[in-house]
């Protein structure tokens, strides 16, 4: 039906393609480590050793456990399942609340403290007027 | 078979068509405006701010789109040897451009006030970087060849290159931590964004089309007016 130089740059584009993407899929693969973002409290844990380096620590702010004290910040990102007690002095973002999503950069002193640097919100996909809000808060 | 495409056809349509398409931009743009910033409520969490998702959200999509299909008529036009689609995908490929921009930019706008920084080096923002880059590498193409056969095979291949990145786009949020928040719009299953803003957002995004539409026509015109001076009569 269709000639043959038509077929072969079909197979053509398809080979580039196959090629592309498995290149692309090893590449991501063996750089997943670099690609996150943010580490969660359950993989700080099961790192072997404390890294010395600038690293970024991502979950929920534990219920009741923002604590302030003079310039000090402190409070727990936990991802249900570990947790972490970061302590930060300096500005927060607005977003930054209890029970919210938060990305805290600094060093690790120890697999359960952590020094921030900077403090980021990471706000969910859940957006709704404040009246809806109330309304599911109140069911 | 393709007699349609012959130029003096195409443009008699596509020289009418973008008054009615501008017309009809500024009606849903302005609609779509009115439903953004006025009718919409604000948001519980972020108040006021969530209503830069309203220019933010249409532009990446748009300019999604709008690779995916230049990556498409490049496949098709190179295997099938059709002029046409280079043509309409270099007439496309600006309008993309701008809306990937618009979207970084405003993403960045959104960002200070809301997480707290204006970039961060999560997968989701880079890979639209790179989804920029990949537009500037096919513009560029299309400036550096004159020879016709060349930029038709180097422009897609740059788009079968680009368009690897467009699935890491969409998914980058599920596969890895990243600051930036998944997809609050599900096709499958329900959204997680409340009616009264969904509206607003769609509105916007059918404005955005129309004016990617409105410049395409405008661009393929330029490049239909070039083949006729040319004196070819056909694509």
């Amino acid at each position: 039906m269709y000639g043959r130089k038509v077929k072969l740059r079909f197979f053509f584009v398809l080979l580039i393609l196959i090629a592309l993407i498995l290149s692309v899929f090893l590449i991501l693969k063996s750089l997943e480590e670099n690609v996150v973002y943010f580490q969660s409290p359950t993989e700080i844990k099961a790192l072997e050793e404390t890294e010395k380096k600038k690293i970024r620590v991502g979950g929920m702010v534990k219920k009741n456990s923002i604590f302030i004290e003079a310039k000090d910040l402190q409070f727990v990102i936990t991802d249900f399942k570990n947790e972490i007690n970061v302590i930060y002095s300096g500005a927060v973002p607005n977003l930054f609340s209890e029970e919210k999503g938060v990305v805290a950069e600094g060093y690790l002193k120890d697999k359960n403290f952590f020094l921030a640097t900077k403090i980021l919100a990471k706000h969910d996909e859940n957006y709704m007027p404040p009246e809806v809000k109330a309304a599911l808060e109140e069911k | 078979m393709f007699k349609f495409l012959e130029p003096n056809r195409i443009f008699s349509i596509t020289s009418k068509a973008p008054r009615y398409v501008f017309i009809l931009f500024i009606i849903v743009f302005f609609i779509g405006l009115f439903e953004a910033l006025v009718l919409s409520p604000e948001d519980y969490k972020q108040s006021h701010s969530v209503r830069i998702m309203y220019v933010h959200v249409p532009a990446a999509w748009i300019s999604i789109g709008i690779f995916s299909t230049i990556t498409f008529l490049s496949i098709i036009g190179y295997i099938f040897k059709i002029k046409n689609f280079f043509l309409i995908s270099k007439s496309l490929a600006p309008s993309g451009l701008v809306f990937n921009v618009i979207a970084l930019v405003t993403g960045s706008i959104w960002g200070k006030p809301t997480w707290g920084t204006w970039w961060a080096w999560d997968a989701r923002i880079t890979s639209m970087l790179i989804l920029a880059l990949f537009y500037l590498m096919y513009l560029i193409s299309w400036r550096i060849y004159d020879d016709n056969d060349k930029v038709y095979k180097i422009s897609s291949i740059i788009t079968i290159f680009g368009i690897i990145n467009v699935p890491i786009i969409k998914y980058s949020v599920d596969w890895w931590n990243t600051l930036h928040q998944p997809a609050s719009i599900n096709i499958f299953s329900q959204s997680s964004i409340h009616e009264s803003m969904l509206l607003p957002l769609l509105i916007m995004t059918a404005a955005f089309a129309l004016f990617s539409l409105l410049i395409f026509l405008m661009k393929y015109n330029t490049e239909l007016i070039k083949i006729k001076n040319k004196g070819l009569d056909r694509l």
